[in-house]
C-alpha cells in the first residue's frame, strides 16, 4: 500500500539539499576521541585505573624499599626484568578490561548508542574513535606505571635508571596494549550486555588464555603461537642477556621421564603476533559492530 | 532548494517469523508536521530505527531528503535531528559538552556554537543546567537535553519517537510548543506519539501504521471526515441524577441523537449524528427541556474515534 500526502510535491533533489555537511570522517574520528577521552578521563574508571597502578606501584616501592633484595638491585636490568616485565601484563590487562570491556556492549546496554547514531556518522569512526580514546587512556595508565617503576629506578640507579632496553620493553608493552585492547573490543561488539562483556574479556586475560596456552604446549604438543598470552613474554627480553631459545624439550626427572616440550616466542614471532592480535580482532570487532542491531 | 523529505519503499522488517514492518510505502514530503500513530508493537519504533540506520531492512530502502539511509547513512542523516528511544548521553558530559560533542560531529562553525547550544538549550528550558553533569538528572531532564541535541543543528528533518516520554504535562507542552514553532520555519516532523491530544494539536498529517502495515497516510482533516462518516460521542453532566423515562422523553428524542448511553446516575454519553451545529442544537434543546446541565463535551477527539474503530478493525 502506497501513500503520499495529497500536498506532496515534486521529488526531491538529494544534490539541492540545504542540509549541513558533516565533516570528513578522520575528522569525526579525532572529535569524537577527544569527547570520549573526555567522558573517559572524567569517569570513575579512569580513578579506579589509577588507584590500581597507584598501589601496584606502592606496594612494589614499598616492599623493594624494605626488603632491599641483592638480586633484585644487582643491576637494573634485573630490576626492571623483575618488576617491569612482570607487572606491566597484570596492568595493561586491567586497563584493557576497565576501558575497552564495555566500550562496545556499553553503547547498546546503556542506549548512549541511540545518542551517537542518530548522527551522521558511520560505525567505523564509533568505532575507531572509541578505540582510540580507549587505547590512550590505557596508555596514561601505563605510563604512569612506568613513571613509578623508573623514579624507583632511579633512586637506586642514579642516571643508570634510563636505559635503551626499558624504552624497547615499553614499546613493546605498547604492542600488546594494542593488541589487547582490540581483543577487548572484539569481545566487546560479540555482547550487548556490558557485564558478560567485562566478565568474558576479565576470565580470558587474566586465566584463559595462559590455561588454553599451558594445554596446547602440553597436551596437544604444538606452539602455542595463536595464542595472545604466548607473546606477552617478549616485553621482558630486552633485559636478559640471553634471549631464551625458541624450543626447548626435556624429561622430567632426568633419561627416561616424561617428554616435556617447551616454546618460547622469538622477538620477531611475539611482534607479529601481538600486531596479528591487533589486526584481526579489532578488524573482527568492527565487522561485527556494522551488523550489530540497535533493536 | 528541494522541500525536505522522507520516502520508505517496499520498507520490511522481520525479526525470526515476526514482521515488525510490513512493505511500508509511505512518502511525506514539505513543511509539516506528520504525526505517526499505532498501538504498542505497530512497528512505529521499528519504523524510525530503519529511517535512521539503526538497525537494517530485511527488504525495501529509505530515504531522507532523497539520500538512501541504507546507501549512505552519514550523508542522509545530515539533515536529520533525530530522537529515538530516549537515548543515554554520556554521564560525565554536561549538556553543553554533550550538545557540543553533537555540534562538532556535524560541522556546526565554532563560533556558532555556543550560540546555538544556549538556544537550543532554553528552548527545552535547561539553560540553567547547562553545565551540570547529565547523570544526575532526571529522565524528563535528560529526555530534554535529548530534543535538544536533536534541535542544535537547526534540521530540515526530524525524527521524533515519543518525544514526551517522561516528560511532565509542562514538559509536554513545551514539546508542542517547540514543534509549531519548527513549522513556521519550514521545517519536516515526523513524529511518533500515543498522545492523540498532542497530534489533533501539532500535527497536519496522520499516518496510522498497525501490525506493521500502514493504514492510512493522509491529512487530519481528510482523515476525521473519512472515517468518522459525520458521527461524534458527546458526555453530558448533570447537576441531579436523570431516569430512565427522562432519558427516553428529553433526550433520545433530540433530532441529531442516535443512541444514548448511561455512564452513572447523572453522566450520559450521546452519540450524535452531524457536527458542531447540532451539537449546539442539541445542548439547546436539552436545556429547553428542564435539564441542569454542567457540562457537555466531547467523549473522543475525531482523532480517536478513527484510531480506535481503525486498530479493532485491525485486529
Amino acid at each position: 500500500m502506497g501513500a503520499t500526502a495529497p500536498a506532496a510535491m515534486a521529488a526531491a533533489d538529494p544534490s539541492n539539499s540545504g542540509a549541513r555537511r558533516s565533516p570528513p570522517s578522520y575528522i569525526q574520528v579525532l572529535r569524537l576521541v577527544r569527547y570520549q577521552l573526555r567522558d573517559y578521563l572524567m569517569s570513575r574508571r579512569f580513578i579506579l585505573m589509577i588507584g590500581i597502578v597507584a598501589i601496584l606501584g606502592a606496594i612494589l616501592t614499598a616492599v623493594v624499599g624494605y626488603y632491599r633484595p641483592a638480586g633484585l638491585l644487582g643491576t637494573s636490568a634485573n630490576f626492571y626484568n623483575q618488576l617491569w616485565a612482570g607487572g606491566v601484563t597484570i596492568v595493561i590487562i586491567f586497563a584493557g578490561v576497565i576501558f575497552g570491556g564495555d566500550a562496545i556492549a556499553g553503547e547498546f546496554q546503556n542506549k548512549t548508542g541511540y545518542f551517537l547514531m542518530g548522527l551522521p556518522i558511520r560505525r567505523a569512526t564509533v568505532y575507531t574513535g572509541k578505540y582510540i580514546a580507549a587505547f590512550v587512556s590505557a596508555f596514561v595508565a601505563l605510563t604512569a606505571f612506568a613513571a613509578i617503576l623508573v623514579a624507583n629506578g632511579a633512586f637506586y640507579f642514579g642516571s643508570g635508571a634510563f636505559t635503551v632496553a626499558f624504552g624497547e620493553s615499553f614499546l613493546l608493552a605498547v604492542v600488546y596494549l594494542l593488541a589487547l585492547l582490540g581483543a577487548t573490543f572484539l569481545f566487546s561488539s560479540l555482547f550487548k550486555t556490558s557485564t558478560y562483556a567485562v566478565l568474558v574479556v576479565a576470565v580470558m586475560f587474566i586465566f584463559g588464555f595462559s590455561i588454553l596456552q599451558t594445554v596446547v604446549a602440553l597436551i596437544v604438543k604444538i606452539e602455542p603461537w595463536f595464542i595472545i598470552s604466548y607473546a606477552s613474554p617478549i616485553i621482558g627480553y630486552p633485559f636478559d642477556p640471553t634471549i631464551p631459545a625458541h624450543y626447548v624439550q626435556e624429561m622430567l626427572g632426568g633419561p627416561g621421564g616424561p617428554v616435556v616440550q617447551t616454546w618460547n616466542p622469538t622477538y620477531i614471532e611475539g611482534i607479529l603476533i601481538m600486531l596479528g592480535y591487533f589486526v584481526f580482532t579489532a578488524v573482527g570487532g568492527l565487522l561485527l559492530f556494522e551488523r550489530e542491531e540497535f533493536s | 532548494m528541494s522541500p525536505p523529505s522522507i520516502e520508505t519503499r517496499g520498507l520490511t522488517k522481520s525479526f525470526g517469523n515476526f514482521t515488525a514492518v510490513d512493505t511500508l510505502n509511505l512518502r511525506v514530503e514539505g513543511a509539516k508536521c506528520v504525526g505517526f500513530l499505532g498501538p504498542n508493537g505497530a512497528g512505529k519504533t521499528t519504523a524510525l530505527k530503519l529511517l535512521t540506520d539503526m538497525i537494517f531492512p530485511t527488504r525495501g530502502e529509505c530515504f531522507l531528503n532523497g539520500v538512501s539511509v541504507q546507501l549512505n547513512r552519514k550523508r542522509a542523516l545530515e539533515a536529520a535531528g533525530v530522537l529515538i528511544e530516549s537515548p543515554e548521553i554520556y554521564p560525565s558530559l554536561t549538556p553543553f559538552q554533550a550538545l557540543q560533542m553533537v555540534a562538532d560531529l556535524r560541522n556546526v562553525p565554532v563560533a556558532e556554537q555556543k550560540g546555538r547550544i544556549m538556544t537550543s538549550l532554553e528552548e527545552v528550558k535547561m539553560a540553567d543546567w547547562a553545565h551540570k553533569k547529565v547523570g544526575r538528572f532526571s529522565k524528563g531532564m535528560k529526555q530534554r537535553v535529548n530534543i535538544a541535541a536533536a534541535l542544535v543543528h537547526d534540521p530540515e528533518i526530524l525524527l521524533l519517537d515519543e518525544p514526551a516520554t517522561g516528560l511532565d504535562p509542562r514538559g509536554m507542552a513545551e514539546v508542542r510548543d517547540i514543534v509549531r514553532g519548527l513549522k513556521k520555519r519550514n521545517r519536516l516532523i515526523f513524529m511518533s506519539s500515543h498522545i492523540l491530544p498532542e497530534v489533533t494539536d501539532v500535527c497536519d498529517e496522520v499516518a496510522l501504521i498497525n501490525q506493521g502495515k500502514l493504514l492510512f497516510y493522509d491529512t487530519l482533516d481528510n482523515v476525521t471526515a473519512k472515517f468518522s462518516r459525520g458521527q461524534t460521542s458527546v458526555d453530558v453532566s448533570l447537576t441531579t441524577a436523570i431516569t430512565d423515562a427522562e432519558v427516553g422523553v428529553k433526550v433520545e428524542a433530540l433530532p441529531s441523537v442516535l443512541r444514548v448511553e448511561r455512564l452513572d446516575g447523572r453522566r450520559l454519553r450521546l452519540y450524535m449524528s452531524g457536527g458542531p451545529l447540532e451539537q449546539a442544537a442539541a445542548l439547546k434543546g436539552l436545556i429547553d427541556a428542564g435539564l441542569a446541565v454542567v457540562a457537555f463535551q466531547e467523549a473522543k477527539s475525531a482523532l480517536e474515534e478513527v484510531y480506535l474503530s481503525q486498530i479493532s478493525r485491525g485486529d
